[in-house]
């Protein structure tokens, strides 16, 4: 128990526990700077995304280009540095897209239950049946590439994944005292949902989402890497990949950098992912 | 009662839980005696110290955080706190045996009810899986389940029953030492009746000594010989039931039966102690209970007080009564 | 000056399951006459906390009439409803549970004004709920505190508040102070009687424990399994308890004296499942009076005199003798 009178929310506490986690603060700061470095790379940058310098085509690593150069002479580093801000949007986009549809949906099927929750439930189950890097090329197929269309790829994919967490702590949570109690003092259906469930259920939905980012990036990544996602001259790391794969024999880092590239960043985003369940989780509650 | 052999002995006690949020004395400098076939209640409130209590004695205190900070629990002569891990293995279950508050989540299961009384006889007797499934219905027919219904589950019994498990398990070793944690808080009424004569019988069959760890002074009238009342690790009041139910003397003791509605007789108000359970890292200083008692004097807040023997075998930690 | 406030009139309330209807409220009937507590007791699963809850509608009767203030609450349109609930409200038995773990303290017991809409401006919402705080006796300080740093007392204090801040007639308790430690419990009692006085409340007070019903209660209905089995003034029912289950029920519970006189009745077994129960008397299995007809007709509450309603063939019988 705290000491008394003392202002302490549980968010508060959520973020105490968090910080004495060294693993979830690395991922935090890994994926700070990579916001940041996407904010502002316009500065960051040594060099232009797509500044062409035939003269020093796939050059090392060197004082000049840290990270080497590609085929068209265009810095390695610099395109990861852009490339950081279309995977960042694709991740947290097609994760916001995710949530807010599946999330509804949960939230209803949860909440009304019946009939309502069983045909929304089963539409999900046929969602889950395909698998996820199939329907999102199905998707983009029909669509055509391009940035929105991956991002709405990736994202109808995790749709079922959001539908269910929420679902299940709507369930819970529904069935909790002070649900009860705020329809007893004459709460609507509204309030009850966006004020007492829906903070409630936050929890799972924070961590899902930190690790779908890891895996909403990794898709697009895919995709582009099997031609369906970027197309040239977008420095989108999984295109990177597809391109470097060509020179792979002789001029290894082409391939090498963007790929850690995205392994550092889904890296950071589970570690912090793992912390952040740790810190949410109510049984280490004191 | 002093013509009976000392079961278990206890003496200067302290267990300590260390926290972030600072150190908590859930035990401070504990004295106490249970003799063979003799029942001891602990009583107190939530965070009195008494489940700490019943763990320091099976040596189950979770290190960290919880550390025995000095003290001793003689069991039979012996002292639990020199004993190895594997020895203290032999005991527990077999000579020490512990009863827990939820007969719903004490049980297995998976397992049916016949195996989980067999498992303990395995363990600690020279028997075999035949036989002790043998005794495992007797200990059924005993606590008061047809023993054909040895292969049930643990869902398959109501409360009342399940707990009726928990104590042929508790008993099937015929352990000295009985160590019962609220066990009839989560039960009904008139349940509750039939377990507490249960183990009432059991004990008288099989002289077995028990501490009742309980916070309803009804249940320590019915079942104790002795009672200890605890107040934030302390034990305030220790006596025999007569002497606790005919004078008691800790102003806190007083307190808890003023704060019990009568059944027997009526009253418009009730007298409750005033205040909240002081927070277990920030124990007031003298007396822990100083600050909600009704006869604080000066000298409360400034001085620990000590075992004051008021009349014989009747403590009591309170500065009213020293010297 | 007796003027009923709510009467309830052959309440029911089913549940469908797997097994079959579960008849958790079969047919109940009382009346609360206004500025008094009604007590409901009864083992769990006996169904008087769906009682509770059917009253205030928060769950839909499955038959019967709850006439409220002259109205059938059953029979108004959902908008009418919310305006009623301004009038009845109820305070739960967890108050871990009940209270939104992500509000602070001033902002769950604002909620029902908020709500509501009682407030125009955000100054005279403070004030109301500073105001609230204080009728219940909890410090200003706490207006930003979270549940989870206060312990279970205070806790209730806040469910108390909220019940209390649209100003209401009527209050079902649900088992109010059952987590409580016994010395927070007499506080909070003796808080509600305060409360009754000061805004004239009516209660039903729904508990397990007979002493606490006792003690708060003018007038105490027993129910098993779905029905009430004895109504009566508390004064009678625990001098002279008729039904065969309520003289059980008192004779179980543990009184915390010396050589207490009530000879202990032992109910054999359990109580039977609610689902799909047969006609005849629920109590008929567990019965030390049972006959014939007890299985074979349903027992009606009947008036036998003295303000006392018992259902029982053999009420008559087991009334004791005129002085």
């Amino acid at each position: 128990m705290n000491k008394q009178g003392q202002k302490r929310g549980p968010w508060r506490e959520v973020w105490r526990r968090l910080k004495q986690n060294k693993a979830a603060m690395v991922g935090l700061a890994i994926i700070l700077i990579l916001v940041f470095s996407a904010i502002f790379a316009d500065f960051i940058a040594p060099y232009g995304y797509d500044d062409q310098d035939l003269k020093a085509r796939l050059q090392g690593p060197s004082m000049q280009h840290f990270l080497g150069t590609d085929n068209f002479g265009r810095d390695i580093l610099s395109r990861i540095i852009y490339g950081s801000r279309v995977s960042l949007q694709v991740g947290f986009i097609a994760v916001g897209i995710a949530i807010a549809v599946g999330g509804t949906l949960g939230a209803i099927s949860g909440y009304y239950g019946k009939r309502l929750d069983n045909v929304i439930m089963r539409l999900m189950d046929v969602l889950l049946a395909i698998p996820g890097i199939l329907l999102a090329i199905s998707i983009v197929a029909a669509l055509g590439s391009g940035l929105q269309n991956v991002m709405i790829a990736v994202g109808i994919g995790s749709i079922p994944g959001y539908a269910r967490i929420v679902r299940s702590s709507v369930l819970t949570i529904r069935e909790q005292e002070f649900i009860e109690a705020a329809r007893a003092v004459g709460a609507s259906d509204f309030r009850i949902i966006t004020k007492h469930i829906i903070p409630n259920a936050l929890a799972p939905i924070i961590v899902q989402s930190t690790l779908g980012v890891a895996g909403a990036i990794l898709s697009a990544a895919g995709l582009s890497f099997i031609g369906l996602g970027f197309q040239p001259p977008t420095p989108e790391w999984g295109a990177m990949l597809s391109t470097g794969r060509n020179f792979i024999r002789d001029h290894w880092h082409m391939t090498a950098f963007p790929g850690l590239a995205i392994m550092i960043t889904i890296f950071g985003l589970n570690l912090l992912g793992d912390g952040l369940r740790d810190a949410l989780d109510p049984r280490l509650k004191n | 009662m002093d013509k009976n052999k000392k079961m278990l002995s206890i003496n200067n006690l302290s267990i300590h839980y260390i926290t972030e949020e600072g150190t908590v004395a859930a035990v401070q400098d504990m004295n106490l005696e249970v003799a063979e076939g003799e029942t001891l209640g602990l009583v107190g409130e939530t965070g009195a110290g008494k489940t700490t209590t019943a763990l320091g004695i099976m040596r189950l205190i979770p290190e960290p955080p919880g550390k025995i900070v000095q003290g001793e629990i003689v069991f039979q002569g012996k002292n639990l706190l020199d004993m190895t891990t594997e020895q203290m293995r032999e005991i527990r279950g077999n000579k020490i045996s512990m009863i827990f508050q939820d007969p719903m989540t004490s049980l297995n299961p998976v397992i049916p009810v016949g195996e989980q009384i067999a498992e303990v006889i395995i363990l600690h007797q020279n028997v075999n899986a035949r036989e002790a499934l043998e005794r495992a219905a007797e200990m059924l027919e005993k606590v008061g389940i047809p023993p054909e219904r040895i292969k049930e589950y643990p869902h398959q019994f109501s409360g009342g029953m399940r707990q009726r498990v928990v104590i042929a398990i508790a008993l099937a070793c015929n352990p000295k030492l009985l160590i019962a944690d609220e066990p009839t808080t989560a039960l009904d009424v008139t349940i509750q009746a039939q377990v507490l004569k249960l183990m009432n019988n059991l004990k008288k069959e099989f002289n077995t000594s028990m501490i009742m760890i309980t916070h309803d002074l009804g249940v320590v009238a019915e079942v104790c010989d002795k009672v200890a009342i605890m107040y934030a690790g302390n034990v305030i009041e220790y006596t025999d039931k007569k002497s606790l139910f005919t004078e008691p003397r800790h102003p806190y003791t007083l307190g808890l039966f003023g704060s019990i509605p009568s059944i027997e007789d009526d009253e418009e108000r009730l007298n409750p102690i005033k205040g909240l359970m002081p927070d277990p890292t920030n124990i007031p200083s003298g007396c822990p209970f100083h600050p909600r008692c009704p006869k604080v004097m000066e000298i409360c807040s400034e001085k620990v007080p000590k075992d004051t023997e008021v009349s014989k075998g009747h403590f009591v930690k309170c500065l009213l009564y020293e010297e | 000056m007796q003027k009923k406030l709510i009467e309830v009139k052959n309440l029911k309330k089913y549940f469908p399951t797997n097994k079959g209807m579960l008849h958790a409220v079969d047919g109940v009937n009382f009346y609360i006459n206004e500025g008094e507590t009604l007590g409901l007791v009864g083992e769990s699963g006996c169904g008087k906390s769906t009682t509770g809850r059917v009253v205030l509608r928060l769950l839909e009767a499955t038959a019967g009439e709850i006439i409220y203030d002259g109205k059938d609450i059953l029979k108004v349109d959902k908008r009418r409803m919310r305006e009623l609930r301004r009038d009845m409200q109820i305070v739960f038995q967890d108050p871990y549970a009940s209270l939104n773990p992500r509000m602070s303290v001033s902002q769950i017991i604002a909620e029902p004004l908020t709500v509501n809409k009682v407030f125009k401006n955000k100054n005279e919402l403070d004030a109301r709920v500073k105001e609230l705080m204080d009728t219940v006796g909890l410090t200003q300080r706490l207006v930003n505190t979270y549940p989870h740093e206060l312990d279970g007392g205070r806790r209730q204090r806040i469910g108390i508040a909220r019940a209390l801040a649209l100003k209401p007639r009527f209050i079902v308790q649900d088992e109010p102070v059952s987590a409580l430690d016994v010395s927070i419990q007499a506080q909070i009692l003796n808080l509600m009687s305060d409360l009754q006085k000061e805004f004239s409340l009516t209660y039903l007070f729904i508990s397990h424990d007979l002493s606490v019903v006792k003690h708060v209660s003018n007038r105490i209905a027993v129910m098993y399994l779905g029905k009430i089995v004895e109504l009566s003034e508390y004064g009678t029912m625990f001098k002279n308890p008729i039904h065969p289950y309520t003289q059980a029920l008192l004779s179980a519970i543990p009184v915390p004296r010396l050589h207490s006189t009530n000879e202990k009745i032992i109910l054999e077994g359990d109580v039977p499942s609610p689902i799909n129960p047969p006609e005849g008397c629920r109590f008929y299995g567990r019965c030390m009076y049972r006959q014939d007809i007890c299985n074979q007709k349903t027992p009606e509450l009947k008036d036998i005199g003295e303000k006392r309603y018992v259902a029982c063939h053999f009420a008559e019988n087991l009334k004791p003798a005129k002085k």
